[in-house]
């Protein structure tokens, strides 16, 4: 893949400096700038940073916040922390889903414009049920509202 | 660059004069909560009106403040969040409640303009108004040291924190006491880590300045990832130079130069803030090489976590910040001998840090007055679930759990029945009615199987099902288990597969004592304290509610009515015209009849989906 653009990573490089323990922050920036870690990634960082493709790929696989598939454009996050479970966040997540044709293992719909996930705690707490939608947070939600939200964003798409 | 300690007084004592000038205050809520709910729009509806209206207004600390300005401010959390958006009036100390974009005409006309109160916008309860904010009982039982700030100062301005008495801890560390002083001052308050273990703060500084290895390391857990609680993230975005005072003076006991804070990756905002707070400090030479002219030095570093709860536990926490996947490993050796790059580490977690400045100016012997002889000073919680009042509070340790649930968080919401509160989140226990009287402090609550945790509080009235609230808790365990340790890797998932049993109605007979016997193995055998803790929701629920775990082993029945598997589907005859649809949407087949007659669910093949119940036109399909 000679077309794959690595300035990014460079850049990362330069601000958290060259050196294992900068693999995180370097990853992040990956994840925040392509909204996923492309397999570029790997092979590029473990030869700069000197470190095995395996110990990155070991890295990226065990943070819950990396992923190694696309993401939708729009990224819906349901809160499932204490709190928010006990005011019934799961059937939001439900109503989500079945809109969205997405389940469990299926998080991104096929045209890449939603991703249905669940985080166990947005400290939103007395918002519950709360969920983000591309990290703005939305209070006190409803299977309802949650679906309206999603029909609001593809009408305006 | 301040270059003394007469030179940061100086700018102390004139931020201070500036902020005593300012009389007039429009304070919003900008916390989670409230910005939610809209906060923000009513900050710039407040700011819109008045320059329409000529009103002289500021939206920072003004170089010459005068008695006709006002100023308009957006503060850290005020805690009541299940009433915001909140906006708080000052001098009177009015608050508003509930604010709308659509009040904030009348709040700039009656109130700034004229100083009447707009009584239909203060909060009232059982009937009466409560005008000024420090009456409300929600705040009246509470002692607000650690999140004093939050609902005062601009967090992103130094100098506000300057003029709150900002730095003169950090001073009196550096110019009138020795490392040893200071870690004697720690050690005599009692403080003991914030963060769940309850560890003596003081010992932990102690040993870590005995050691004669360098460089050494001062890191702070600001990983608050127990489900439910979110007092950290409020210290780290409303008052974040208190936890920066606090480390840089763990660095001056300890001789450490360099200060690491591990902050979850789900707080963008407490990011943002503390890394402009380290800027501003860097800047005015609080932070760096030869802080006030002294030959001490200290630099502050941010690492964002990637969401993985075992970073949470401190050798993860400091594998995390190395680089590497967030495991833990045996210990000894301990982090204080072996941490941050297998240097020496003092690691607390943000509230710790925020306790230390107040000692140090204050003394151990005021701090040792607040809370209890063994649990000394305040604890923070975050009070939620099926509360009346949820929100952020601050209580001094020994409190009761009934001054908390009732005097201040007001009871269970919507007239509910109080059940349970959830204690110490994925590692604590469930507390209920016989412990009501239970003072709130460390030893108390490790006496009857809860721990005080991080201090996440989730209250459950009846509707709530305890044994689905444990499969909550295994579910969330055993996705973050870290499967270093088999206990914990395997253990976590055996129990999980038989809550999920139990609550689908495939319990068995043996499954308790299995799981009581799986739950006490994995607490003896787990490495780290994420599997030792992984049993407690699920051997506390069935201390206190082993009822509800036979109800649905034994008789297939969910008590509370929650879980969907254990619910009977029936159809009301007297509402059933026979349509159809019903036994045209179930995927099986369980539903028959004849047309404009009453339909019927054969139970035996009934899978409790549900799908019946949402498309029946004349809602006649009920669940019991």
């Amino acid at each position: 893949m000679s077309t794959f653009d690595y300035t990014v990573l460079d850049n990362a490089i330069e601000q958290f400096g060259n050196k294992e323990s900068s693999l995180i922050s370097i990853l992040q920036s990956a994840q925040e700038h392509y909204r996923y870690l492309p397999k570029e990634v790997f092979p590029y960082l473990a030869e700069k940073l000197g470190i095995s493709e395996a110990k990155i790929y070991g890295v990226a696989t065990f943070y819950e916040n990396f992923s190694l598939e696309q993401k939708g454009k729009y990224v819906i996050k349901v809160c499932d922390g204490t709190a928010c479970h006990v005011r019934h966040s799961v059937p939001i997540l439900e109503a989500l889903r079945k809109e969205l044709g997405l389940s469990e293992e299926k998080k991104t719909t096929d045209d890449l414009m939603f991703t249905v996930e669940t985080v166990a705690c947005l400290g939103a707490c007395s918002s519950a049920p709360a969920i983000t939608l591309n990290n703005e947070i939305y209070p006190t939600m409803t299977p309802e509202s949650a679906v309206a939200l999603i029909k609001s964003l593809k009408e305006n798409a | 660059m301040l270059k003394s300690r007469e030179e940061l007084q100086l700018l102390r004592a004139e931020a201070t004069k500036r902020m005593l000038a300012e009389t007039k205050r429009i304070i919003v809520c900008a916390g989670a909560g409230c910005v939610s709910k809209g906060a923000l729009k009513i900050y710039d509806k407040f700011a819109d009106i008045m320059k329409q209206k000529g009103i002289d207004f500021s939206l920072e600390l003004q170089k010459e403040p005068h008695s006709d300005s006002v100023r308009l401010k957006e503060s850290g959390c005020h805690g009541f969040c299940e009433i915001g958006p909140l906006v708080r009036i000052e001098p009177q100390g009015w608050l508003y409640v509930k604010v709308k974009v659509e009040d904030c005409e009348e709040i700039i006309e009656k109130t700034i303009v004229n100083g009447e109160c707009v009584d239909r916008l203060a909060y009232t309860q059982d009937g009466k108004v409560y005008r000024e904010q420090k009456e409300i009982p929600f705040y009246k039982k509470q002692t607000r040291m650690i999140l004093d700030n939050c609902d005062k100062i601009d967090a992103t301005s130094i100098e506000e924190y300057l003029a709150t008495g900002g730095y003169t801890a950090l001073e009196k560390a550096l110019f009138d006491m020795s490392s040893e002083d200071v870690i004697n001052e720690i050690s005599e308050s009692g403080l003991r880590g914030r963060g769940g273990g309850g560890f003596p703060a003081g010992r932990k500084w102690s040993q870590v300045a005995r050691q004669n290895n360098f460089p050494k390391y001062v890191v702070c857990n600001g990983d608050e990832g127990d489900p439910g609680a979110f007092m950290d993230r409020s210290v780290m975005e409303d008052d974040p130079h208190r936890m920066i005072e606090g480390m840089i003076i763990a660095g001056i006991a300890t001789g450490a130069n360099d200060g690491y804070i591990y902050v979850r990756a789900e707080y963008p905002k407490a990011v943002a803030r503390l890394s402009l707070a380290i800027k501003q400090a860097t800047e005015l030479g609080l932070l760096g090489d030869n802080i006030l002219g002294t030959d001490f030095s200290f630099k502050m570093h941010i690492n964002r976590g990637a969401g993985a709860f075992v970073c949470g536990e401190g050798s993860a926490l400091t594998a995390s910040i190395e680089g590497k996947r967030g495991m833990p490993r045996t210990k000894p050796p301990r982090t204080v001998e072996h941490g941050l790059f297998d240097k020496p580490t003092v690691l607390n977690n943000v509230e710790t840090y925020a306790n230390v400045a107040l000692i140090i100016n204050k003394g151990s012997a005021w701090f040792k007055g607040i809370g209890t002889e063994n649990s000394t000073g305040t604890k923070t919680f975050a009070l939620t679930g099926n509360i009346q009042n949820a929100g952020l509070i601050e209580v001094p340790m020994g409190t009761t759990l009934r001054e908390v649930i009732f005097d201040i968080g007001g009871g269970v919401r919507d007239g509910g029945e109080f059940k349970a509160v959830q204690i110490g989140g994925p590692s604590g226990g469930c507390l209920t009615e016989e412990h009501f009287d239970l003072p709130l402090d460390f030893d108390s609550l490790s006496k009857v199987g809860a721990i005080i945790g991080s201090g996440g509080l989730v209250v459950m009235d009846q509707k709530t099902c305890m044994v689905e609230v444990a499969r909550f808790f295994m579910d969330f365990t055993q996705k973050e288990s870290c499967g270093k340790c088999v206990p914990c890797r395997e253990g976590t998932k055996r129990m999980l597969e038989i809550l999920n049993r139990i609550v689908d109605g495939k319990g068995e007979d043996g499954d308790i004592e299995l799981l009581k016997e799986l739950g006490e193995a994995i607490s003896k055998t787990a490495l780290c304290g994420l599997g030792k803790t992984a049993a407690g929701p699920v051997l506390s629920t069935i201390k206190y509610f082993e009822d509800e775990y036979r109800a649905h082993i034994y008789d297939k029945k969910c008590p509370a009515g929650a879980c969907q598997k254990l619910k009977t589907i029936v159809i009301d005859p007297e509402l059933c015209k026979g349509c159809s649809k019903c036994a045209r949407n179930c995927p099986v087949g369980a539903i028959k009849g004849e047309i404009k007659k009453p339909f019927q669910i054969d139970q035996k093949v009934c899978i409790k989906c549900g799908a019946c119940v949402s498309t029946c036109p004349f809602k006649a399909i009920k669940e019991i």
